[in-house]
């Protein structure tokens, strides 16, 4: 069996020695450099530039403005495109923008033959700009007189959604007898994915063909957005997607390719890099979507959830990007995790503000929407005096769930066995105990959070991969997948897939890991945690198909029917068990036959129209220093309903990033901004990921239940690891403290505010 | 790649000082810790760089006879927590300097450039403070000491003129002999951090072992420079240490200080932090210098 087995990484060697090609490795010598000119402010109108001082700078080659491209609105979002016009989506920005919507946006670019040139010229380019007051907060933009940023949208809201379950309402709700309600705004803050390579691509012609290098998780739909932004036939540009150092979502968008793109073709076709600062990327890409929420909820005395209501306002910033996609998914996950026996009201707005441009991000609303819905829970379980995982238990969604609105079914579940292996990990009941009346400077808690997480995104988009095989004269494999390795491992899930679906051992498998548009099968790229779901189908689809054909040869070859005949290990065995050919034979067969040569190859789509959900929950013990308001972290365990692993190694590894991105949601990582929507802390030092000495040991448990829908029996792990950590260590300080956060991140400042008023410190903040 | 106008490395001080001399608009690199941050953002770009780079005179950790210790200017934060001396005789300096940042910036950054930047958040300044240090400045004309506590005038701003060379950092036995000490770096994660707020103790125990000999308390991001608490150490000499007295130092720590509001951190935190971090790091120095509670 290869799946199931924790193989080592397939590009591990590659990576630790360096060999491994990233964008960097491959722009083309003598490429030119460009630099992009930004808005000094975050809302206004470019009236002019003056370009004398920086066109005088040595080594400038070309400067374009905002005048200077194509009149072409696009769109960014990594999404599969739709041929029906009503869900596309919104296409809201040109190359380079003349209407300032962000700070930092893009209003020209500065070519030259080097780096130093470059940036010299970009601060001497000039604009004149009238600035608008900038719009920081959905709250701002929705207020009456508030400047639209797109015409197409005059009171700034790019979408608004709404539902009702349920058969009576959240007052009817409320004055049932005994009804304990609690209700509250809370807030989560923006933060950015902190990708080790930053966004890097590169561009250049031959004849026509327009390549562009780039790091990306979405090649084909790189393809399609160039395509779109130039104006041009889709199939002029090439997207050539190497390995690359991580992307977390902020790569599921179309970045600087379309502008390298367009660059290339003014230059004659010269080749052009473009690559973003650190400061670039976290102030002036994407960002994972502030919200902001009113949210209640009504019980009965005994703990049965009656009732809740949700009001969502989710902060888009200039640009639409993934758009209401991520408010609907924050909103889809309050409603699938608990049963509301009486109602469930939900309203979600997603506001254009001049908050720099949120997109997709690890989790893609979820974590978002598991911090939300997992609070108010705490806070509801708190307020009945009830221990909170009894309330989720009483509560929680059950096996067979259906999503009234998309149809969605849980086909396989695992969230109690969950529940109940976190509980027995952390030591919950007796810590609950334990830590119920401390007093004293220094008081620990236990917290814990759930979720639930779809495994792709149908039936709301298409959901397609494909992949193709190849066999050798020696036995060996090729496996082309369209679906990208991003550092995920998915190359090795793969490779595993695919020597099981052949009955190869997984050292007969060389997977390309490059994808080009040009040649490598079409997949819509490394997102939703869908790709060992969806493309590993594609891939098990494949190996079956080029199973079948190598053992239809194999009969040929040994004049029988192929009926009974089986590959394992690369050996073919007859019904008795008997070896009676190699792979490798029928490779050199089909290869170099004088009466019969057929190249072995296979080729599958998988068109997918199956979705299943995915559980787990964290679970988190603390230690809260009262007088300096700080939160050590001293266990924290991940729980993981995600099916049948196909490489159990593998998976505890994207667990334990996962966990390391939720820590630093929970208690360091916010995007700061001042007055004009200016970033304060767009670099390394003052956005605060936490070090390996912030994290504590990261556990990683799994509950392997079969899904029938996935390739053996797998169901979606990729984001699933960031989604529960934030709101089990918020859950896990209302344990140790009884003091209620309603926000994001738990900074020192903010908790020694609610210390304060809470009474737990002294008149001096002494204990 | 960083837009360095021209980088002329010094064979020696005096060559450098002839050549800061020689360019107005010239100024002096060290570990490059700092300066190199500002060529990168565009703000000393192009600029005139003369390097002292691992300057061998001005690298290094010595004793004198009379048992001073002197620290060259460009020796590193990694080499200073790494030497006998140091470990020996002022290990909580060590321990100080070993705050800074992360491995890769203790190897390239020096405590001579951490003091000249002028940041009031420097991990090496209040300790350099509570041990009363010396600096020896030099340029043409000669040389000038002057003690760290007068060293700083603001905010990035110190009394060294642009053609000066902080050459060395001296250390009396009176300031460090029977003393105790600790530096509490509070930053916002364990490493790669600035401080949001330093505080250092050195305490000496009388022969007792019971009452305060001597106190001093220094703080940095307590102001716009780090600063030395006066009026608190004046409370402890003579005392018992009790937790009456280290509230009542904390205390008056917290109502010298002049902490700023920032986005990295309100003035009513900070606070809450120099009252808090006082007692914690003259209890762990107390204990450190053999006394008793």
């Amino acid at each position: 069996m290869a799946v199931g087995q924790s193989i080592p990484r397939v590009d591990a060697f590659a990576k630790v020695t360096g060999e491994a090609k990233y964008t960097g490795d491959l722009v083309p010598r003598g490429a030119y450099t460009a630099k992009i000119v930004r808005a000094p402010v975050a809302s206004g109108w470019v009236r002019g530039f003056d370009l004398s001082e920086a066109q005088a700078v040595p080594g400038v080659v070309r400067i374009f403005t905002c005048f200077d491209v194509p009149d072409i609105q696009f769109p960014t979002a990594g999404h599969p495109w739709s041929t029906e016009k009503a869900h596309q989506d919104i296409c809201d920005r040109k190359l380079l923008n003349t209407r300032i919507r962000v700070w930092g946006d893009e209003i020209a670019v500065v070519v030259a033959r080097d780096r130093v040139s470059a940036a010299r010229a970009a601060r001497l380019v000039h604009a004149e700009i009238k600035a608008f007051p900038p719009l920081s907060t959905p709250a701002e933009a929705m207020a009456p007189g508030a400047t639209p940023l797109h015409s197409e949208h005059p009171d700034n809201v790019l979408s608004h959604s709404q539902f009702h379950l349920g058969d009576g309402t959240f007052d009817e709700a409320a004055a049932t007898p005994g009804a304990v309600v609690v209700s509250g705004h809370y807030s989560v803050p923006a933060v950015q994915h902190c990708h080790m390579e930053p966004v890097h691509s590169a561009a250049y012609m031959e004849g026509q063909k327009i390549t562009v290098i780039t790091s990306t998780q979405i090649p084909h739909i790189v393809r399609r957005v160039c395509g779109q932004a130039l104006g041009i036939p889709w199939s002029r540009v090439r997207v050539i997607k190497p390995y690359i150092g991580g992307g977390f979502g902020n790569k599921q968008d179309v970045l600087v390719e379309p502008l390298a793109a367009w660059l290339t073709t003014q230059l004659g076709g010269h080749a052009v890099e473009i690559e973003l600062s650190r400061e670039e990327v976290t102030g002036c890409t994407r960002t994972r979507h502030a919200f902001d929420w009113d949210v209640q909820a009504a019980a009965s005395p005994d703990g049965t959830l009656l009732a809740r209501t949700y009001r969502a306002w989710s902060n888009q910033g200039g640009y639409a990007s993934h758009g209401h996609a991520i408010a609907a998914n924050a909103a889809n996950i309050f409603k699938q995790c608990y049963r509301d026996r009486m109602s469930l009201d939900s309203e979600s707005y997603t506001v254009y503000t001049n908050r720099p441009t949120a997109g997709a991000m690890r989790g893609y609303g979820i974590p978002q929407g598991c911090f939300i819905t997992e609070a108010l829970t705490d806070d509801l379980a708190y307020a009945l005096g009830m221990d909170p995982l009894e309330f989720r238990l009483k509560n929680c969604v059950q096996a067979g769930y259906v999503d009234p609105h998309n149809g969605i079914t849980m086909h396989s579940y695992g969230l109690a066995q969950a529940l109940e292996k976190g509980r027995q990990a952390i030591g919950w009941d007796e810590k609950r105990r334990r830590y119920q009346n401390q007093t004293g400077p220094r008081r620990r808690g236990v917290g814990m959070a759930l979720f639930t997480y779809k495994s792709n995104v149908y039936p709301i988009s298409l959901e397609t991969a494909s992949c193709r095989m190849a066999l050798h004269e020696d036995g060996r494999v090729t496996v082309q997948m369209g679906a990208t390795e991003i550092g995920q491992g998915a190359d090795t899930a793969f490779t595993q897939i695919a020597a099981e679906s052949i009955g190869l051992p997984v050292d007969a498998i060389d997977i390309q890991t490059v994808q080009d548009t040009d040649v490598s099968p079409f997949d819509t790229g490394a997102y939703a945690s869908r790709q060992t779901y969806v493309s590993g189908m594609a891939c098990k689809m494949t190996g079956e198909s080029l199973r079948g054909k190598i053992l239809d040869y194999a009969a040929g070859m040994l004049e029988r029917s192929a009926e009974g005949l089986t590959i394992t290990d690369g050996q073919i065995v007859d019904e008795t068990g008997q070896t009676v050919l190699t792979v490798a034979d029928v490779g050199m067969e089909s290869c170099y036959s004088l009466t019969n040569s057929r190249h072995l190859t296979a080729e599958e789509t998988y068109h997918c129209e199956q979705n299943t959900f995915a559980t787990g929950a964290c679970f988190a013990e603390i230690e809260v220093d009262l007088a300096l308001g700080q939160i050590h972290v001293l266990r924290l365990v991940n729980v993981h309903d995600s099916g049948r692993l196909i490489n159990p190694k593998l998976a505890e590894a994207q667990v334990h990033g996962g966990m390391s991105m939720g820590l630093g949601y929970a208690l360091s990582e916010e995007l700061l901004f001042d007055d004009a929507c200016k970033p304060l802390n767009a670099n390394l030092l003052d956005y605060k990921i936490p070090t390996a000495m912030d994290t504590p040991k990261l556990e990683a448990l799994f509950v392997e239940v079969d899904d029938p829908t996935g390739p053996y029996g797998n169901k979606a792990l990729g984001e699933p690891p960031a989604i529960p950590v934030a709101p089990a260590i918020r859950n896990a300080l209302l344990h140790a403290t009884g003091v209620s956060v309603h926000s994001l991140p738990l900074t020192p400042q903010k908790l020694i505010e609610h210390f304060r008023a809470a009474g737990l410190l002294g008149g001096e903040g002494h204990v | 790649m960083y837009d360095i106008g021209r980088l002329y490395r010094a064979k020696d001080v005096d060559d450098a000082l002839r050549a800061l001399a020689e360019d107005p608009e010239s100024m002096l690199i060290s570990g490059g810790t700092d300066v190199l941050i500002r060529v990168r953002e565009g703000k000393a770009a192009g600029a005139s760089l003369v390097s002292i780079h691992e300057l061998p005179e001005l690298t290094g950790v010595r004793m004198e006879a009379d048992g001073s210790i002197v620290i060259g200017a460009c020796t590193s934060f990694a080499r200073i927590t790494a030497d006998p001396i140091i470990q020996e005789f002022v290990p909580y300096l060590g321990e100080a300097v070993d705050q800074v940042g992360g491995p890769q910036t203790r190897e390239a950054g020096t405590i001579g450039g951490n003091l000249c930047n002028g940041a009031t958040s420097a991990d090496s300044a209040p300790m350099l403070l509570a041990l009363n240090a010396e600096l020896t400045l030099q340029s043409a004309a000669g040389k000038r000491v002057v003690p760290v506590t007068d060293f700083h005038t603001g905010p990035g701003r110190t009394v060294r003129n642009r053609d000066e060379i902080l050459t060395e950092i001296r250390i009396f036995p009176a300031d460090f002999q029977g003393f105790g000490g600790q530096y509490i770096k509070y930053g916002k994660r364990a490493a790669m951090e600035i401080a949001t707020l330093g505080c250092a103790a050195l305490v000496k125990p009388a022969a007792d072992r019971r009452t305060v000999a001597s106190l001093r308390l220094a703080y940095g991001v307590a102001a716009p420079t780090p600063i030395r608490c006066a009026e608190a150490e004046a409370l402890a000499c003579g005392e018992a240490l009790t937790d009456t007295l280290l509230d009542e130092i904390a205390r008056t720590a917290a109502v010298h200080a002049s902490p700023r509001s920032s986005w990295r951190a309100s003035r009513e935190f900070r606070l809450q932090l120099i009252t808090e971090l006082a007692g914690r790091a003259i209890r762990s120095a107390w204990t450190r210098a053999g006394g008793v509670f």
